[in-house]
């Protein structure tokens, strides 16, 4: 069906990123306009017990100098949690602390000056004395006996306490095991680190009492609705959140973050435009992080190998306060996933949300389903290794089968649909794994350490029914907006509430667009990131732009069509039900007589023209749907990596890696192998040389990009991209989120390559990344060291 | 104390007086209004401020403005020609070089060095080559895409 869907439609957006016209937010510039920056805690926990901004005052050029008190008195909310599961502990997070810091980057005071330069000097000159706290980073430590307290209010440190999953067929399934496999693990802090580092502009215009923020955000318009609602105060109906281009976001940029209010806010009190970008520094001590768990978890099998069980208990580090979702991943999108792809009657998880003075976690790339896929996986391979079986051959042994869907977890979600065992076939086939564990057996005889990891993973995307997510603990739906502005011309303007930070959104639903209703690709505009001019939208996250934001459009262009088809009978004066609407030209005709039609473009001009129209058909072609999905989508994926680690050096070369995805139906090839790419090599980073440490006094050790290593790229030889199409029948699409497949199977995989290079020397678990230094220690440990 | 700084930015010549601690990078965005060549990071490692300078790739961020008194500077803006893309922009387009588009003024300017030095520079050249730019998005393996056909007259 249609021209364009399915095809690899190049890029629409591209020729402004290529020629350096990038509209991002750091780019906005104003007459006139102050540079905020911020004074930012070089403590972890400590109380302010002086604080002189009065030399920062006189500087020449500075405008104003601001402390967390000026924010309280002038009507500034607390920044609110999104996303409470039952007996939340929500910690106070003020925009500007008042009297006390957690973590290290907590805002302390804020200049705005005439120049970015004179801002940074003014931030310099601010005295602040501190009396340190006594600090806790761990995920787990935070809860043990005698721990400092991040908030003196919330016990133990404990946020929250949940748990989902069959307990008592899990308790059965460890009395009764033949075999069971134990691991505990850290899944490390992540730093999600978008090449654009976050930034904010406003500007207020005192006539019409109307304030317009620009900021680098993933969702327009729940930014407005929290700023209005909770922080900022001013009404919805006078504040214009605009999401420009955005650069890179992967979940850190979905959150509501004090500049987004200090900005406007500052904009307003000195009546300049107003602007603030990070510094990449910053950046790394603000954004909220990813991952973070500490787990001890168990699989259950009989001697065969059929998996009975999983236990599962997670400590989950919520860093200094909540974030604006941090509930929802370690619980909804984490204990969720813990199946995996595999038949399992008692699966059971609990995890704790914990407090600690580090940076807040919250959604990074994945969110929740790495770190589920990541246990699951692992101790998939440690199952194999006891029962002396190759993980692949387990894996397709306890894989869902395809006739099992749709497909009941004993931990609440329903798959849609899936081939897993069709899915690792065609990953062993394309990495020719027979062979690779052939030449495994060369390598290791001439003494190298060669090692293949394989994994099959599964990831729920498109969230989310907005029933579902409320009965979870979501403040908000997780429906999507789509409008389809036909203009009299017959070009057409489509509004989507998703938002594109590089997924090429102005490509793909275009592309959908144009084939719903027939028209060139090249007549379709689309419009997003704006709340000024999209009614509604819940923004980019959890791969559904295409399963939700796709679908509200694909309802709008079934309306369009309808109105338009209605129209081109009467014009015909033929009866409705004997002119068809023809997607292939775009054309209304007379059923048969493909002459006797109208034009997409004559049918949209003669519904403005509005000269002879039906009985009681209204002027205009303009339609508005709100699409709330039925349930997520279910992505799944087999990779296969292989590695080398140098017995000298101890460093891991990556051989190939072959990445088989099933994402459903695809819109366009070319992007969606792009998202499965940088997803990979994302995943890689977790497994080789990317971790968010801290030190026992809560500063954050990898805080620019000298100490935090995110891959190059040299990292990686080159990826090999193949796929599978099982359709989700969830939405008229047929597709399912592609954004974050790579990143959940890569950790596993290299993770899984690397500890099978190092099984011959006794190694069979050592922490994330797997640095040379971590890999020579394990080897070490083991009594292996050459 | 200001310093006067004559330098030629897409051919075209320009005169300010700056502060000497002024960053090439800053000089380029706010004096001359050029918003193509981004920063995303204050250590030098990302590459995204990448601009030409006598024809060399230069991490903008580590160049003061008074350094590049009497210099060329070419920014992405400065790249296409009155016939159209630079075939390394054009070769980013074709191959799904960039996504969020943030880092890739700084890799096409860096390409643009590779290519120059050696047109035709094959995979592991190119991904040596990038070593100095991060992309977060892309793998980076669209990007080796790119530049390799790029060289080899972009009809890859």
């Amino acid at each position: 069906m249609g021209r364009y869907v399915g095809t690899s439609v190049k890029r629409v957006e591209d020729p402004r990123f290529i020629q350096g016209k990038g509209r991002y937010v750091a780019n906005i510039q104003f007459p006139d306009m102050v540079y905020v920056a911020i004074k930012r805690s070089p403590e972890a926990h400590a109380r302010i017990t002086r604080m002189d901004t009065s030399a920062a005052a006189a500087m020449d050029g500075v405008v104003a100098v601001f402390t967390g008190q000026d924010f309280k008195d002038g009507g500034c909310g607390s920044l609110p949690c999104g996303w409470l599961v039952p007996d939340t502990k929500v910690p106070d997070r003020p925009i500007v602390v008042t009297d006390r810091v957690c973590h290290v980057g907590d805002s302390v005071a804020v200049v705005a000056a005439r120049t970015p330069y004179i801002a940074a000097d003014a931030v310099e000159a601010i005295e602040v004395d501190y009396e340190p706290l006594p600090t806790v980073v761990d995920a787990r430590g935070a809860m043990d006996d005698g721990a400092p307290l991040v908030h003196a209010e919330i016990e133990d440190n404990a946020s929250y306490h949940w748990a989902l999953g069959d307990q008592e067929a899990c308790e059965k399934a460890f009395a009764e095991a033949d075999e069971v496999v134990e691991i505990e693990l850290v899944n490390q802090r992540l730093i999600p680190t978008a090449m654009e580092p976050r930034a904010a502009a406003a500007q207020w215009d005192a006539a019409s009492e109307e304030m317009t923020v620009w900021t680098t955000s993933q969702n327009p318009h729940p930014i407005r609705l929290l700023l209005s609602a909770f922080t900022l105060g001013i009404p919805e109906s006078k504040l214009r959140v605009i999401s420009p281009d955005v650069g890179g976001g992967f979940g850190s940029k979905i959150f509501h973050y004090p500049e987004e209010v200090i900005v406007p806010w500052v904009a307003r009190q000195v009546g300049r435009p107003a602007r603030w970008v990070a510094t990449r520094t910053e950046s790394q001590m603000t954004d909220s992080q990813g991952r973070d768990h500490v787990t001890v978890a168990r699989l259950a099998m009989t001697s065969d190998g059929t998996f009975t069980g999983l236990d599962v208990e997670t400590w989950a580090n919520q860093g200094a306060y909540l974030s604006t979702f941090a509930p929802l991943i370690p619980t909804a999108l984490y204990i969720t996933l813990l199946s995996g792809n595999y038949k399992m009657p008692g699966v059971f998880g609990k995890v704790h949300g914990t407090l600690t003075n580090t940076v807040p976690v919250d959604a990074y790339r994945g969110a929740g389903r790495p770190e589920a896929a990541y246990l699951v996986e692992r101790l998939v391979d440690l199952a194999a290794t006891r029962l002396g079986r190759d993980p692949l051959d387990l894996r397709r042994q306890n894989a869902i089968p395809k006739e099992d869907f749709p497909y009941q977890t004993p931990v609440a979600f329903l798959y849609d649909s899936g081939d897993y065992d069709r899915l690792m076939a065609t990953a062993a086939d394309r990495a020719d794994y027979a062979g690779m564990r052939a030449a495994q057996a060369e390598a290791r005889g001439e003494g190298k350490l060669r090692g293949v990891g394989v994994v099959c993973c599964i990831e729920a995307s498109g969230p989310a029914p907005s029933a579902v997510a409320g009965s979870l603990g979501s403040a908000v739906g997780f429906w999507e907006s789509g409008e389809i502005r036909v203009h009299p011309t017959g070009q057409v303007s489509v509004f989507t509430g998703s938002h594109s930070h590089g997924q090429g959104h102005e490509t793909t639903l275009a592309q959908v667009a144009a084939d719903e209703l027939g028209v060139p690709i090249e007549s379709v505009e689309v419009v997003h990131g704006d709340t000024g001019r999209i009614n509604f939208g819940m923004g980019t996250y959890g791969s559904r732009s295409a399963c939700v934001g796709g679908s509200a459009l694909v309802r709008s262009a079934e309306k369009v069509r309808a109105k338009v088809l209605k129209l081109g009978a009467h014009l015909l004066e033929a009866a409705e039900e004997d002119v068809v609407y023809d997607r292939e030209a775009g054309r209304v005709h007379v059923k048969g007589s493909p002459d006797r039609g109208k034009d997409f473009g004559e049918l949209a001009f003669a519904a403005y023209t509005a000269h002879n129209m039906p009985e009681g058909m209204e002027p205009g072609l303009n339609v508005v749907s709100f699409y709330d999905p039925a349930n997520f989508t279910f992505p799944a994926s087999s990779h296969i990596c292989e590695v080398d680690v140098c017995p000298d050096t101890w460093e891991v070369r990556i051989l190939r890696y072959v990445a088989v995805d099933d994402v459903g139906k695809v819109i366009n090839p070319m992007i969606v192998e792009g998202q499965i790419q940088g997803g990979v090599v994302q995943g890689v980073g977790q497994a080789l040389t990317e971790i968010g440490s801290y030190s026992d006094d809560g500063q954050l050790l990898s805080g620019t990009l000298l100490e935090y290593a995110v891959p190059r790229a040299d990292l990686l030889p080159g990826i090999e991209v193949d796929r599978i199409e099982t359709p989700s029948p969830h939405n008229p699409l047929g597709v399912k989120g592609a954004g974050e497949m790579g990143t959940i199977a890569a950790t596993p995989a290299v993770a899984n390559a690397v500890l099978d290079a190092l099984a011959p020397l006794g190694v069979s678990h050592i922490e994330l990344p797997l640095t040379p230094e971590r890999i020579w220690r394990a080897v070490q440990a083991a009594g292996n060291g050459a | 104390m200001r310093h006067r700084v004559c330098l030629s930015v897409n051919g075209k010549a320009e005169e300010f007086d700056v502060e000497p601690r002024l960053l090439l990078c800053h000089l380029l965005r706010a004096y001359v209004g050029l918003t193509g060549t981004n920063i995303g990071c204050d250590t030098s490692q990302c590459g995204s401020c990448t601009v030409l300078m006598d024809g060399k790739a230069v991490k903008s961020c580590t160049v003061l403005a008074v350094q590049a008194d009497g210099c060329e500077v070419t920014t992405i803006e400065g790249l296409a020609g009155a016939d159209g893309l630079h075939p390394v922009q054009q070769s980013f387009w074709d191959h799904h070089g960039l996504q969020c588009g943030f880092c890739t003024p700084g890799m096409i300017m860096t390409a643009v060095e590779i290519l120059d030095r050696n047109p035709d520079a094959g995979d592991a050249e190119v991904r040596h080559g990038l070593e100095g730019n991060i992309c977060r998005c892309t793998g980076y393996e669209n990007i080796v895409k790119s530049i390799v056909a790029a060289g080899a007259g972009g009809t890859s």
